[in-house]
């Protein structure tokens, strides 16, 4: 299987801080891999690392088999749409299409007019007059009739209402219905990105949690409940995520490859945002643990 | 043609409840053979939902024996639920009937009656498998 992003220690430093370190994953291709964290774990750098707009400071990364925009060709192929989903407000939308024909070599003109007009807008609409999701819209058919083998999408539906947002994430499956490109989403929600991605990638204190695909996550993640123990009494094979304790009760979230049946607890799968929750719980308490050590350095 | 729709709160796998919506149509009589499922990309733009989750729906559907694909045509239903009359699911009912009876003159409350016919009923499942 061919990855179509590939990184092997990556990482980005902004002066004093470590905005992604060490990040080694790969992405196979055909994927819609969600990029799940807390705000400034390092999606958006990420992002911008894979479509070149970022260079890392350690590490490396490639994409589609090249440093991310080492030349034009590459960057014909790889699709970004920006937190916000920015377009030029005093450009009308007819404006918008006419510069992406002229700027992409691969432009799809006949796909971004019936995707404009599917979305019942007037092409001599200014930018700066549409709705949040109406702009969302016009960005993605920016972005998808230059016809990307990757499409990169930064927070795209967060500040979308629910309507806007369904209505985003539909024209997104049908265009990777269509060209079976692969995407990554960042987003916050992660019952859309349960619906739309079949990969899963959480990020969280700069560096990768877990990653994989979100069928073999929820298969490898169980929360187990049992009288108050230690973790390290839990089978070799049980790696714990996540141990919350009472007095006399112990709650652990643990991967492990198939549940252990024993009389003494209860093991259940977890829910992909509570699996979510406990390695972004995992990653805020180190941080907390490092966080002194931080300010005796200044 | 039937439609899909997914409840991201029920805990079931998206695909599953693709699957299920498919018997479910079945069994209603929505869908008989012969008939076309949706298009896997008019699926995945109308639920929202990644079309490798329908794509691995409709395969599983394909294992079970219940549709086929036609390639470039589409995914045809060509199996039928062979569920017996409700009429004679009466004798069936009322054995459990007397079994539930007798598990809670033994003293099992609900709870424990659900799980253990549960528990019974998937371990029969495995095995069948």
């Amino acid at each position: 299987m061919t990855a179509i992003i590939e990184a092997r220690g990556l990482g980005k430093r902004y002066g004093r801080r470590q905005a992604l370190s060490d990040c080694t994953l790969s992405v196979p291709a055909g994927r819609v891999v969600g990029l799940v964290g807390p705000n400034g774990a390092g999606k958006s750098t990420l992002l911008q690392l894979a479509c070149g707009m970022l260079t890392p400071t350690s590490g490396s990364i490639e994409v589609l088999g090249e440093r991310p925009a080492s030349s034009t060709a590459q960057m014909a192929r790889v699709g970004f749409v920006a937190q916000d989903t920015p377009t030029y407000a005093a450009l009308s939308i007819a404006d918008h299409l006419c510069l992406g024909a002229k700027l992409n070599p691969r432009w799809d003109a006949a796909l971004a007019e019936r995707r404009i007009q599917q979305l019942g807008l007037d092409p001599a609409q200014r930018a700066g007059r549409l709705s949040g999701g109406q702009r969302a819209q016009l960005a993605l058919t920016l972005a998808v009739a230059k016809r990307p083998d990757l499409l990169l999408l930064d927070e795209p539906v967060a500040a979308l209402d629910p309507l806007a947002r369904r209505g985003f994430l539909q024209s997104l499956m049908e265009f990777v219905a269509e060209t079976e490109a692969t995407v990554v989403l960042s987003s916050h929600l992660v019952s859309d990105l349960e619906r739309v991605c079949d990969h899963l990638i959480v990020l969280a204190a700069s560096r990768v949690q877990a990653v994989g695909e979100i069928d073999d996550l929820l298969a490898t993640h169980f929360r187990l409940t049992t009288a108050r123990r230690e973790a390290d009494s839990l089978p070799a094979g049980m790696q714990v995520v996540q141990a919350d304790h009472t007095d006399r009760q112990s709650t652990f979230v643990v991967r492990a490859d198939a549940t252990v049946d024993d009389p003494s607890w209860v093991m259940e799968p977890l829910a992909l945002e509570d699996l979510v929750l406990s390695y972004m719980t995992r990653a805020g308490a180190a941080g907390a643990d490092h966080r002194p050590v931080l300010e005796t350095q200044r | 043609m039937i439609e899909f729709h997914i409840e991201a709160r029920s805990g079931v796998a998206p695909y599953m409840q693709l699957v299920h919506q498919v018997r479910q149509a079945l069994r209603l009589g929505l869908l008989s053979e012969g008939d076309r499922l949706p298009k896997v990309k008019d699926v995945a733009a109308k639920v929202a939902i990644n079309p490798n989750t329908v794509l691995k729906a409709y395969r599983q559907l394909e294992n079970e024996g219940l549709v086929s694909p036609k390639p470039g045509v589409g995914t045809f239903v060509t199996g039928t639920l062979g569920d017996m009359p409700r009429s004679e699911h009466e004798p069936l009912r009322q054995e459990l009937q007397r079994w539930l009876a007798r598990a809670r003159g033994a003293g099992l409350d609900e709870e424990s009656i659900e799980a253990l016919f549960l528990n019974t009923f998937r371990s029969s499942t495995e095995e069948e498998k």
